[in-house]
């Protein structure tokens, strides 16, 4: 049944329905309203998790990754700071092979402080071993958050995993979203199975062991062989869950009129509706134009992001942060992912929205209208920006 | 595509009632966006929240900039916020006043249609004390939502929040500026 609901009510929907084993979480906005809800469902009775309220995200991760070695399914949510502090510990429940799934409400880094969307947070974790998934919509949060956890619990991949959405553009937006009927989401996410819990006292294991120069590097090579297994898994239970509901999820990216689309942009989250938007009304126009949108940014998918992008002449990647001191960090994943192929189009990199600018359809039609004419280059350019 | 921008202060339910149109829309099997103008909100200070709807899935994420109803809450922010900038030529603008829609029509200097009504006035008489119901039934009135519609909506999504006797003047307050926003002739 379609209903309306804020993003992240859609998210708290999903967990309710996935009932972790343990939820340890410390609010921040504009996350917050994720940890409230299921506080809510904990204190109503409506879940039997073990909500652990902590005092930092360092301590919420460090509580998730102990629930998760000990043999539970553990969830957490965050943005920004809170994703800062967690991430010396993501790299460790990473390195664990934990599988936690969290919510990421995207938010700019401080300084100056700023609570809006933007993509900082998500780049900074973008290196710490947990497959990402960005998210267009509500609807799209919800289903990738259900969608997740099935990926990280897979036994190939017992990997975190990290749902993106956002910041107030998806968190704080009442809008249309259609959730599982909560026997239907349950059977399809599945039974958790622990893998070599701690508390299997019968059967005694290390977890969290040192390793010197001896094997550190194989283990880390093993951890490499694990998200890449995320690519597989991925298509395998998106392809269920597209069967199951009906919805149009096919791959690790959505091309939207981008067949005979001369100009396209890359974009990931909630830019993508808007840039589509853009798209139509440069269709009517007659020009061919579209869009790439990338679901799955850790693996990065490079052999299809070529493929599709190989017939384009011109292609603008929006990147919502700096990776200061370089390109875009989107950019250099389609620059990478182009490298091999003979057919290369010219790339453009555009920062924008930064700390919560307002993204408009305007800003996306200037894109597409610059890069008629840009030549090869390593400059950064800019959308919706006063210089 | 309708859009639409309300204008009010913290504290006011601009937000709320943004949100209950969303909802009334749904019923309609509409599309549907509500969101407030994000920022830190403080009770008293303008804010501002959206709605759109649509028969089709809302792809745009942006805030309105050129809505196609724009609905003033707090009268003192016909000057404070300048609701008419970007609002449809042929758009229409609702505005809690006791002045008249030419009045009104001179301060903001739009020209589409204007609709008027004493929705403070309303939410006083009703026992409610709030202009944002009254508000939200003028909006629906403007877009030609079935009274059924609104009815059924608002008694589900307040009826969760208030008392019976309460809701009940809620409905009343409704029900007034609903008929008198549908009764409003005051085109160009």
């Amino acid at each position: 049944m379609r209903k309306v609901m804020t993003g992240h009510k859609a998210v708290a929907e999903a967990m309710r329905q996935i009932e972790p084993d343990v939820v340890a979480v410390y609010p921040i906005t504009p996350q917050s309203e994720i940890a409230e809800y299921y506080a809510q469902y904990v204190h109503d009775g409506i879940v039997h998790s073990e909500l652990v309220p902590v005092e930092s995200e360092h301590s919420a991760m460090s509580a998730c990754v102990g629930a998760a070695a000990a043999g539970a399914r553990v969830m957490t949510a965050t943005s920004s700071q809170g994703l800062a502090l967690m991430v010396e510990v993501l790299y460790i429940a990473a390195g664990m092979r934990l599988p936690i799934v969290m919510a990421l409400a995207n938010r700019s880094l401080s300084a100056p402080i700023n609570i809006h969307c933007d993509h900082a947070d998500a780049y900074l974790a973008r290196d710490a071993g947990a497959f990402q998934i960005f998210c267009e919509s509500a609807q799209e949060a919800y289903d990738y958050t259900l969608i997740a956890q099935r990926i990280a619990e897979h036994e190939k991949v017992r990997i975190p995993g990290i749902v993106n959405l956002d910041g107030f553009t998806l968190t704080h937006t009442s809008q249309v979203v259609e959730p599982l009927e909560d026997e239907r989401a349950k059977k399809f996410v599945g039974p958790f199975k622990a893998l070599f819990p701690l508390l299997d006292v019968d059967h005694p294991v290390s977890w969290g062991t040192f390793a010197m120069p001896d094997y550190y590097f194989e283990l880390k090579r093993a951890q490499a062989a694990a998200i890449e297994e995320v690519a597989g898994v991925f298509l395998e239970v998106q392809r269920a869950y597209a069967s199951l509901t009906g919805r149009r999820y096919a791959g690790f990216i959505e091309p939207y009129r981008l067949d005979d689309a001369e100009r396209a942009v890359v974009v990931l989250g909630s830019t993508a509706g808007t840039a589509k938007v853009a798209v139509d009304q440069l269709r009517e126009k007659g020009e061919k134009v579209g869009v790439l949108k990338v679901w799955l940014y850790r693996p990065f998918p490079y052999a299809e992001v070529a493929r599709a992008l190989g017939h384009v002449k011109q292609v603008a990647v929006l990147d919502r942060a700096f990776s200061f001191g370089a390109m875009g960090a989107l950019y250099n994943d389609v620059a990478a992912a182009l490298v091999p192929s003979e057919r290369r189009p010219v790339l453009s990199n555009y920062i924008y929205g930064l700390g919560g600018r307002d993204v408009t359809v305007e800003q996306i039609l200037q894109a597409f209208a610059e890069v008629k004419t840009a030549r090869p280059t390593t400059g950064l350019r800019y959308l919706g920006l006063r210089e | 595509m309708k859009e639409i921008r309300w204008h009010g202060r913290g504290g006011q339910g601009a937000k709320t009632a943004s949100q209950i149109l969303a909802q009334i829309n749904l019923r309609e099997g509409k599309f549907v966006q509500s969101f407030p103008e994000f920022g830190p909100e403080r009770s008293g200070a303008p804010i501002r929240a959206y709605n759109r709807l649509a028969d089709d899935a809302i792809l745009v994420h942006s805030a309105v900039y050129a809505p196609d109803i724009a609905v003033v809450v707090d009268e003192s922010l016909l000057t404070a916020e300048r609701p008419a900038d970007g609002l449809h030529p042929d758009g229409t603008l609702i505005v809690n006043t006791s002045c008249s829609a030419e009045e009104i029509r001179r301060r903001t200097g739009y020209t589409g249609r204007i609709v008027v009504l004493d929705a403070d006035r309303i939410a006083r008489e009703a026992g409610t004390g709030f202009a944002n119901i009254p508000m939200l039934g003028a909006v629906t009135a403007v877009l030609g939502t079935p009274w059924k519609l609104v009815e059924e909506e608002v008694r589900a999504t307040m009826g969760e929040r208030m008392s019976r006797d309460m809701l009940e003047k809620n409905i009343a307050a409704l029900r007034m500026a609903y008929e008198a926003a549908k009764g409003a002739s005051h085109g160009r």
